[in-house]
This record gives structure tokens, C-alpha cells and sequence, in this order.
């Protein structure tokens, strides 16, 4: 992972201790809330609910053991003991006080980590594939144009009172899993004759208006990335609307000129500048590979007896199936720790489950863990004689629940349980849910099923890409639920679509059990996928059975 | 309104003039409908003249001008709207303005540092406090990491100076 | 902006004005006996549109103190008790629904497992 050099550690003492100063402005009333808000934001701290929320960011998901563990110390000392892992490679802390945040944020500078830009209308942390570095199917790490994205986008101070919000995502791999294109700029490396490049996709979003992202560029050299994403982001801080905060994301600007058009006006700025002091160059890009420390993984074949006989138990073969993704280096295996148990709020993660997580990285897999956008930790070098002893260990610290892609693996926002923007609450339809669908066998059976729940429209539970999406609303003070399907966050994304009227709080279990049921009945194998069989059956017969008379 | 002009308070020599006004004697402000219907004149005018550019306009009309002009003010209809902070840089790096760029409108400490690194030199602040505290606001980071029209050292020249220091966990 | 003369706030009901406190972001509720009160039981109830923005001009004049002061509806038990009136202002009186995470492993875990 990437190390912080002393020109990393020193920025992070200064924003630590700028913050300081403009909270104890604003605690004596120096700066008033409308000129604090933003400024607190850029630094993601939220006032929900019940308390302030710190949102702090884990750089394109890649967590080292001890910076796990200083999330833990972090959750004890200022908060309640447990963390909320989220959609965009985040974790949050939702009880901490104003007066004591500067303090929790110098904890967590020491170990190089903060939340800066996880909020307010700059560019947020650019995302990736939690998988990165290790998956089998990758053409090149990601990580390192995420981190040269990660230190241009730092403090931009042309950027930094954009429209709103600015989201990147990478993917470098076949499979996207880092859902680029519902973002505002989705970056897919690829190679073009032995030269490495980008396709750039723009104004993907979810949210109230829901966009697939635009292609505007099919290869964009990897040494103009930077010039051509400020090219991008002075277009729309120009250009996007300021009128309306419902328009002002780039997917509007975009929609609202044309893609093509949108694309000319990038082009013609980047012209401007593409041989400026943004060009990357082999040594500025080798100053930044340089300071990535990977582990020297050891030289191992694959299927070890081991792992050959600890199959022959259905209990751990069901959670490999999900669970254990393969490796680009032989002998070794990605391993997905769910934080998905049945009854709990999908994505929580106690003091005391991160301090174990962090001891199990450190003792099975060089002491690196992964963020994955679905809300769940990763191990990205296990090996695969390992699979066994950590299988036990995991299971015995309640992150072994074999549902990794399955209905139970439920992606869904914080809700008005702490939410001061949701509608409705999202934890408890998931727990409910889980425990309709505790059954590790039938849940096996029903296969690959995204479900996905936001609390209100901004659609943090990205329930539009979910197979099945579900989305709290309120009518006269009661919670009431729209349910979506077909949606996917893929490279072949789509919007999912609204199959009827919303359904009551007590009634939006059975009807997603209705919709698997009519799945389950219509397959032409259990080889045809929840989202195949949408796909090829159309969402009418899926709305008949849903909406039925009991 | 205190204003700081390259780092020290000062005194606001510019009359800001109503578009129907006769103008004064003197350094003048005007707004931009003004400069451009009577641009000729006006550069021509025994006297300096600043122009006071609104965020939604595009700064390259103002190309032919510029070496005439002594002020660019653009503005901050509310800090959260960025907009000028592009048109400075651009002013600044691509079309070569060397006069001064003033930052007028919801002009903040806390966002100073930032306005200074797109090209502005004079600050035009609402709180006499934020006047009083500019240079410590200027000073808040010493640390860059992508680089402006400003000069200042980012973190690749930092880095390429101490090459082949190899990576330590810390 | 509008003449606070000419302001009208449709209220449909007891109402009270609450506000999260600055340093800490819990939720307050503007007191009978002034400045601002952790227990909705003791929250000043305001019964006209003129009650409740004469508090909502009290709690803006104290942004220093909470922040964020807006009105909610209530509803007045027989003994006097205040309650508040939806559920959005029930969990923020009363604190999320669902169990906070605790220990290495959660309860609900711990029952499936």
C-alpha cells in the first residue's frame, strides 16, 4: 500500500491543526454556522440526527492493520464503540462531539488517515476496486492513478467550491467493481498497444436523477490523466448550474449540453493545457509507484491439500464458494469478510471485530485490508493453505456469514435511524430481510441477487443499480417502500425500474420474497441468474406474482 | 470593506462608479457592461481604471484589455461558489494579467490561502478580524501537492529533490 | 426577506422548537424556562403560528449555543406529558431503533451462529 512520506504527514498536521483553530472559532462564535458548515464538511463532519458524524476516508479502499486499529481506539475513545462502513470506501463514526473531533482526527493523522473531502461540494475519494493489486483479472493496479488522483484533487484550490459534489471511480479490471459508471467521472484502464490509458466516462450518478455515465473519451494517454480531469472539472465549475442544487451535478450539465458537446468543450480546454505542469511524466508517476509497499508474496501452488480437505466440509466449501475470490498470484486467495450477519445493520463493524480483523490481516494476509463499495472488509493475500485456520478465526469474530453476493449481502444506508435526510428507516427492512433469508442453503440456491435499500432519494443505498432496489419513502408520517428491478452497477450498468406503487414497512419482506419465488419458479436453471432471468422474462411477470392477492 | 493587497492592509485607492454616474477624477471601478460598451474610452482615460467582472461571464472577453486594465475584481456572490476561482487562474495563467486581482464579495479567511493559489493578490474582506489574520491564514499549510500559477513548491518538486529516499512503514 | 410581521408558519398543532447543541450535536429543545433542555418534557409548546415563531426567533438568536432550530409537532398527553408527534422526531427523541453494535460479537450473530 502506499506510505506516507514526510510531505504526506506534515500536509495532514496542518489541516489537523486549521481545523482546530476554525472549531474553536466557531465554538466561540467567531464563525457562524452558515461559514463553519462547509468547512467542516470538507473535512467530513456531519451534524445527523442524534450527534456529529465523522466520515472518515479509506484511500481507495486499502487499509493497513494498524490504521484499523486506530479506527478501534478511535470508536472507543470518542465514540460508541463501533464504526459503519460505506458505499464509497468510508467508514463512519456517528457519536462524536464537536469539541472533542480535533483530537480524534491528530489520532488518526498519526497513522495517515483523515477525512478530508469525504463531504461538501468538492472532489470526494476516488474510488476502486477493492480487489486491486490482487484480483486475477486485473490489467494494472489501480491504486496508483487513484493516489495521484487522491494528491491533485487534495485542497485544489481552484476545486474546492465546486456546483457539488465530485465523485471518481477506477477500474482496472474485466469486472468493474467499483461501479464507474455512476460516477461523476469513471476512469477504465485498459491497454492500447502496450500503452497504458484510460476510457473516460462522464456524468454517471444516482440520486434523485439517476444517469448512466457518457463515454467522452476512448483513450486517454495515462501522462494526461490529471490535465485532462482538470480540463473536466473547470468545465463544469464554470458551466455547471448553481441555480438549483437538484441540477447542479455534473450528470445534469452533461445531459443538459449533450454528451458530444460536452466533450468538445473538454477537449478544447485540455488543449490549453495538456503539455502543462500537469503532464505525468515517468518520473513524476515512479515518485509515487515508488513509495507502494507490496508484499513479496511466496512463491505457492495452488489447491493445497489443506484447502483440498477442509472442502470436503459443506459448512466451509459453501463459504468458499462465495467468500474466497481467485488470485493473480498462484497459491494465494481474496477473501471477503461479511458484515452482513443475519440481525444486524449491514455494514457495522465493532471496536473490538476491527482490532480481531486487524490482528487476522497481520497474522494471515501482510497486514493489508480492503474496503469494498458493497460494505464489506476484504484480505487481499491469503493463502491458501490459510483458508481453514482463518475460516474459524473469522466465524468466531462474526464475519464468516456465507452470503458475500448473495440476497442477505445487503447493501443499504444508515436510514432514519441517523440520517437527517432519509424518509424512512433502511436497518431495519435489512434486518428483517436477513432473517427471512437466514437459510444458508436456500440463500446458496437462489444464487448471485443484489438487494439494495436507500432511505430516501439521494439514493446512498444505491438501490437503483440493485437487482432488486428498495426505496424508503414516507407518506402521512408512515414508512412506505418503492421497489425496483433489474437495476445493475456493472460495466453494463443500468437504472433499475419501478414495478408499482410503494408497499408498507410490514408488507416489503413478503414481496421480495414473492419477486425470488417467481424467480425461483421461472428459471430454466438455477445456472440462469436472478437479474438473466429479469433480464429475459421482462419485469411483468415479476409485478403480477409481486402485487398478487394473498 | 478592509482590503489587503500584497499581503498588507491598504488603502482602497478605486471609486466604484454606477453605470449611469459621470466618472470622478482618479482610479475608478466599473462594471462590466460599462467597461465593454465604453472599453475605448475608458482605457484611454487619463487615470486607472478596474473593471468589476461578474462569475458567470467569460473571462477571455476581457482579453483585449487586459495590459490596459489595473483591477480585475471578480467576485463572491457567496463563498460557496467557486467560480472565481477558475476565471482568476485563467486571467492569471493563460491570458497573462499582471495587474491586480481582487476578490470582492463573501471574501472569507478560511478560503484566502485557496484564492491566493488560483492568482489573486488583494482581498477585499468582510470582518476586519479576517484583514487582521491574512498572513496567518496564508501560512496555514506550507505543503502542496498540485501545482497553480502560484509558484509555490508542490509536493513533485519536493519529491524529485529527495529522490531514492526508500519508503518506510510509519 | 419577508417583514416578520407578514411571516405565517401553518402549524398543525402543539408544537415545540428543537435544534442540535453546537459542541456536541445532541438533540435540544428550546426550554419553558429559558435556554435549551435535553428532555422533550420540559420543551416550551408554542399552540398558535405566533407562539412558535416567536421561539424560532429565540433559538435562531442562540446559534452559538444549538444550531439548525426548527419547529416539530408534539402531541400533549392527558397529564400534561410531551410527546413528540412522528417518527422522525421520535428517534431523535428517543435514539436510533435498532441495537447499537456492541463486544467481538454481535448479539444478533451470535444467535445465528
Amino acid at each position: 500500500m502506499y506510505v506516507y512520506d514526510e510531505f504526506d504527514r506534515a500536509f495532514l498536521q496542518e489541516r489537523v491543526a486549521e481545523f482546530r483553530d476554525q472549531v474553536e472559532r466557531r465554538l466561540a462564535g467567531e464563525l457562524n454556522e452558515e461559514e463553519f458548515k462547509p468547512l467542516r464538511l470538507m473535512n467530513g463532519v456531519y451534524l445527523q440526527l442524534h450527534a456529529y458524524m465523522l466520515r472518515v476516508c479509506i484511500p481507495y479502499g486499502t487499509l493497513s492493520a494498524r490504521q484499523l486499529r486506530a479506527m478501534a481506539a478511535v470508536a472507543r475513545k470518542y465514540d460508541r464503540g463501533y464504526g459503519h462502513f460505506t458505499t464509497r470506501q468510508n467508514i463512519q463514526f456517528n457519536w462524536i462531539k464537536l469539541a472533542e473531533l480535533p483530537d480524534a482526527m491528530a489520532d488518526l493523522a498519526e497513522v495517515g488517515i483523515h477525512g478530508i473531502q469525504t463531504s461538501g461540494n468538492c472532489i470526494r475519494n476516488t474510488t476502486t476496486d477493492p480487489w486491486a493489486g490482487a484480483a486475477a483479472d486485473e490489467v494494472e493496479d489501480p491504486r496508483l492513478y487513484a493516489e495521484v488522483i487522491r494528491q491533485w484533487s487534495t485542497l485544489h484550490p481552484e476545486f474546492t467550491y465546486l456546483p457539488r459534489k465530485f465523485k471518481i471511480a477506477i477500474t482496472a479490471a474485466k469486472h468493474d467493481r467499483a461501479a464507474i459508471r455512476v460516477h461523476d467521472v469513471g476512469l477504465r484502464l485498459y491497454k492500447r498497444d502496450g500503452k497504458t490509458g484510460f476510457e473516460v466516462s462522464v456524468g454517471g450518478g444516482l440520486g434523485r436523477s439517476p444517469y448512466i455515465g457518457k463515454t467522452i473519451r476512448d483513450f486517454l494517454p495515462e501522462e494526461d490523466l490529471l490535465s485532462y480531469l482538470e480540463a473536466i472539472l473547470r468545465t463544469y465549475n464554470l458551466g455547471g448550474r448553481r441555480d438549483n442544487i437538484y441540477k447542479a451535478r455534473i450528470k445534469i450539465q452533461v445531459h443538459e449540453m449533450g454528451a458530444e458537446a460536452f466533450a468538445q468543450k473538454v477537449e478544447a480546454e485540455w488543449a490549453e493545457i495538456r503539455d502543462g505542469a500537469l503532464k505525468l511524466d515517468k518520473a513524476a508517476l515512479d515518485a509515487i509507484r515508488d513509495r507502494f509497499l507490496n508484499p513479496a508474496l511466496e512463491e505457492l501452488e495452488d489447491a493445497p491439500a489443506v484447502l483440498a480437505a477442509a472442502l470436503a466440509d459443506p459448512d466451509f466449501a459453501r463459504w468458499h464458494a462465495n467468500s474466497v475470490a481467485p488470485h493473480k498470484a498462484k497459491g494465494h486467495a481474496i477473501v471477503t469478510l461479511s458484515l452482513k450477519p443475519v440481525g444486524a445493520p449491514p455494514g457495522d463493524a465493532t471496536a473490538d471485530q476491527m482490532d480481531a480483523i486487524a490482528d487476522l490481516a497481520d497474522q494471515y494476509a501482510y497486514g493489508e485490508i480492503r474496503v469494498a463499495h458493497e460494505q464489506n472488509l476484504t484480505l487481499p493475500y491469503v493463502r491458501q493453505k490459510d483458508l481453514p485456520a482463518l475460516w474459524a478465526k473469522l466465524k468466531a469474530i462474526g464475519v464468516a456469514t456465507p452470503n458475500v453476493g448473495l440476497i442477505s449481502d445487503i447493501i443499504a444506508c444508515p436510514g432514519l435511524d441517523y440520517c437527517s435526510l432519509a424518509n424512512a428507516r433502511s436497518i431495519p427492512v435489512a434486518q428483517k430481510l436477513t432473517e427471512r433469508f437466514a437459510d444458508d442453503a436456500r440463500i446458496a440456491d437462489i444464487g448471485r441477487l443484489h438487494l439494495n435499500i436507500s432511505g430516501c432519494i439521494n439514493a446512498c443505498g444505491h438501490h437503483h443499480v440493485g437487482h432488486i432496489g428498495i426505496l424508503g419513502v414516507e407518506k402521512k408520517d408512515e414508512e412506505f417502500f418503492q421497489i425496483t428491478l433489474g437495476g445493475k452497477g456493472n460495466s453494463k450498468a443500468r437504472i433499475g425500474e419501478l414495478i408499482g406503487p410503494a408497499v408498507s414497512e410490514g408488507e416489503v419482506v413478503d414481496v421480495v420474497e414473492r419477486l425470488v419465488e417467481t424467480y425461483l419458479d421461472l428459471r430454466t436453471s438455477p445456472a440462469e441468474t436472478f437479474i438473466a432471468a429479469v433480464q429475459r422474462l421482462g419485469t411483468d411477470p415479476f409485478k403480477e406474482r409481486a402485487y398478487a392477492p394473498r | 470593506m478592509p482590503l489587503v493587497k500584497n499581503g498588507a492592509p491598504a488603502e482602497d485607492l478605486f471609486t466604484t462608479v454606477a453605470d449611469d454616474a459621470a466618472l470622478p477624477d482618479g482610479p475608478v471601478l466599473v462594471s462590466a457592461e460599462r467597461f465593454l460598451k465604453e472599453a475605448d474610452t475608458l482605457v484611454a482615460r487619463n487615470g486607472e481604471i478596474g473593471v468589476l467582472w461578474p462569475n458567470a461571464r467569460d473571462v477571455a472577453e476581457l482579453k483585449p484589455y487586459l495590459s490596459r486594465l489595473s483591477v480585475v475584481a471578480l467576485t463572491f456572490p457567496k463563498f460557496r461558489d467557486g467560480r472565481a476561482y477558475s476565471q482568476a487562474r485563467l486571467l492569471r495563467e493563460r491570458y497573462g494579467f499582471k495587474g491586480e486581482l481582487r476578490a470582492v464579495g463573501n471574501v472569507l479567511r478560511d478560503q484566502a490561502l485557496m484564492m491566493a493559489r488560483a492568482g489573486f493578490d488583494a482581498f477585499a474582506f468582510e470582518k476586519a478580524a479576517d484583514a487582521e489574520a491574512f498572513n496567518t491564514a496564508l501560512a496555514t499549510y506550507s505543503h502542496f501537492y498540485q501545482p497553480t500559477g502560484d509558484g509555490r513548491a508542490t509536493a513533485r518538486d519536493v519529491r524529485v529533490a529527495h529522490a531514492g529516499v526508500a519508503p518506510v512503514e510509519g | 426577506m419577508t417583514s416578520p410581521l407578514q411571516r405565517k408558519l401553518k402549524i398543525a398543532g402543539p408544537t415545540v422548537v428543537t435544534a442540535n447543541r453546537l459542541a456536541d450535536g445532541a438533540v435540544v429543545w428550546l426550554s419553558a424556562t429559558g435556554g435549551w433542555t435535553d428532555r422533550i418534557g420540559t420543551a416550551a409548546v408554542g399552540a398558535t403560528s405566533d407562539e412558535v415563531l416567536r421561539l424560532l426567533d429565540i433559538a435562531h438568536g442562540d446559534e452559538n449555543t444549538a444550531v439548525g432550530a426548527y419547529p416539530a409537532p408534539v402531541r400533549i398527553g392527558a397529564d400534561g406529558t410531551i410527546e413528540p408527534a412522528n417518527l422522525r422526531e421520535r428517534i431523535r427523541a428517543g435514539g436510533p431503533t435498532v441495537a447499537l453494535p456492541t463486544g467481538v460479537l454481535p448479539a444478533a450473530a451470535a444467535k445465528a451462529a
